[in-house]
């Protein structure tokens, strides 16, 4: 292609995102953009497929039909996102197959939040209260993001994530009704889960590598600290009406601020958590690749049988 | 499945009687009768529809971005197709 060619293609894109007009599947954009849609996108979808198993933990043994009824139903939906987002990564031009396989030897990641276990029945109170109201944060500035089909996508998930998060306060609420025992449960699993979710947001703006360059490009709407300190503010009261003590010595009201003030973040942690030393890493992968494996025989028979039905009526 | 993967879809859905069948994404299957029950799971979990029609990805055509200027132009530059472009008196209320 021309350079002047090229320069004329890359103002227009420019020019689109600066009012805010979508970018759409056949439009043409830098392959920078490119890639970093596929990036973040995949890791999306990869998060909400893995997000199934730390749920899925618990469907067998849930206390009772209807939360029963409900777990299946999350857990459900989660999948029918990761499948909304892989549809979105694919009108990029790369392959669900390609993406799948790079989340199994490592080379694509997922939140790390999934790499914590769910020991307890109030995990799952925490983690549709605290998890899912994390995504949301990240997920509604993203219903505005400059890819289109990532953006339709993104309307669709919100819509479904209300209930989750709701499902979950739900649970902690019952258990701080509840016996001594299942307070200390429900405590539990915040003190667990708090310091876990604000690490969801990412690294701090100041180490973010992505994040510039992604609100220039209006991929992301807010950089990781705005969306944490969203998150703070709106979880904190949520925690005090049902009696829970969030786990942070350093929490308190900042009037000047008009925000919460928190403690620091152990990015030790989160960074041993990221490169693979979580404490479910090999687990979710492995369950994962199983999933794969053991599923490989059914769809090349359900490829085979559609091949020879077509063969069929043609002949 | 190296090469064996299955073929994607477009997926339409019918909100409700009356309306067109919409775009609202793509799903894999084997053939088509799988790629409706799997529209029907990934698409319809909200009664989100009452009709699914699904198309192969490959059997769409479209047009390309960068000749929308010459495909579209003679659209633009006919502005008499719209009642606007007429002057009536006054009077005569709404037409």
């Amino acid at each position: 292609m021309k350079e002047q060619n090229l320069a004329d293609l890359e103002a227009a894109f420019n020019e689109k995102l600066k009012q805010d007009i979508r970018i759409e599947p056949k439009d043409w954009m830098p392959d920078a953009y490119r890639k970093t849609l596929i990036r973040q996108i995949s890791q999306h979808a990869h998060s909400e497929i893995v997000g199934m198993l730390p749920e899925g933990n618990w469907i067998t043994r849930a206390p009772n039909l209807r939360r029963k009824a409900v777990l299946l139903a999350k857990v459900q939906d989660e999948a029918g996102h990761g499948q909304y987002l892989y549809s979105a990564m694919e009108t990029l031009g790369f392959s669900r197959e390609q993406s799948i396989d790079d989340m199994h030897t490592g080379k694509a990641k997922y939140s790390s939040i999934f790499n914590y276990p769910t020991l307890t029945w109030a995990d799952m109170g925490a983690v549709g209260w605290l998890v899912d109201g994390a995504a949301i944060m990240n997920q509604v500035p993203l219903c505005r993001t400059s890819y289109g089909p990532y953006a339709r996508a993104m309307v669709r998930i919100c819509k479904e994530e209300s209930f989750h998060q709701r499902q979950g306060y739900e649970i902690m609420c019952t258990l701080m009704k509840g016996s001594e025992d299942q307070k200390a449960m429900a405590q539990d699993a915040l003190n667990r889960f708090w310091w876990p979710a604000l690490m969801m947001f990412g690294p701090s703006d100041a180490e973010s590598t992505h994040t510039q360059q992604s609100i220039d490009w209006k991929i992301k709407r807010h950089t990781n600290d705005e969306l944490r300190q969203m998150f703070v503010d709106a979880s904190v009261p949520q925690a005090q009406l049902i009696g829970l003590t969030i786990p942070d010595p350093d929490l308190k009201w900042n009037e000047e601020r008009g925000h919460y003030d928190f403690g620091e973040i152990d990015w030790e942690e989160f960074k041993q958590v990221v490169s693979g030393n979580g404490p479910c890493n090999a687990e979710r992968i492995a369950a994962r690749v199983k999933a794969k494996e053991e599923g490989m025989w059914v769809r090349e028979a359900a490829m085979a049988y559609a091949e020879k039905k077509k063969a069929k009526k043609a002949s | 499945m190296a090469g064996k993967e299955w073929p994607l879809w477009e997926v339409f859905i019918r909100s409700k009687q009356g309306l067109n069948h919409k775009h609202v994404g793509s799903i894999h299957a084997a053939d088509a009768e799988m790629a409706v029950e799997n529209a029907r799971d990934v698409y319809t979990r909200r009664s989100e529809g009452i009709s699914i029609w699904v198309v192969e990805s490959s059997q769409v055509f479209a047009s390309d971005p960068a000749d929308s200027d010459a495909l579209f132009e003679p659209a633009n530059s006919k502005i008499y197709r719209h009642p606007t472009f007429y002057e009536v008196p006054d009077g005569v209320g709404h037409m």
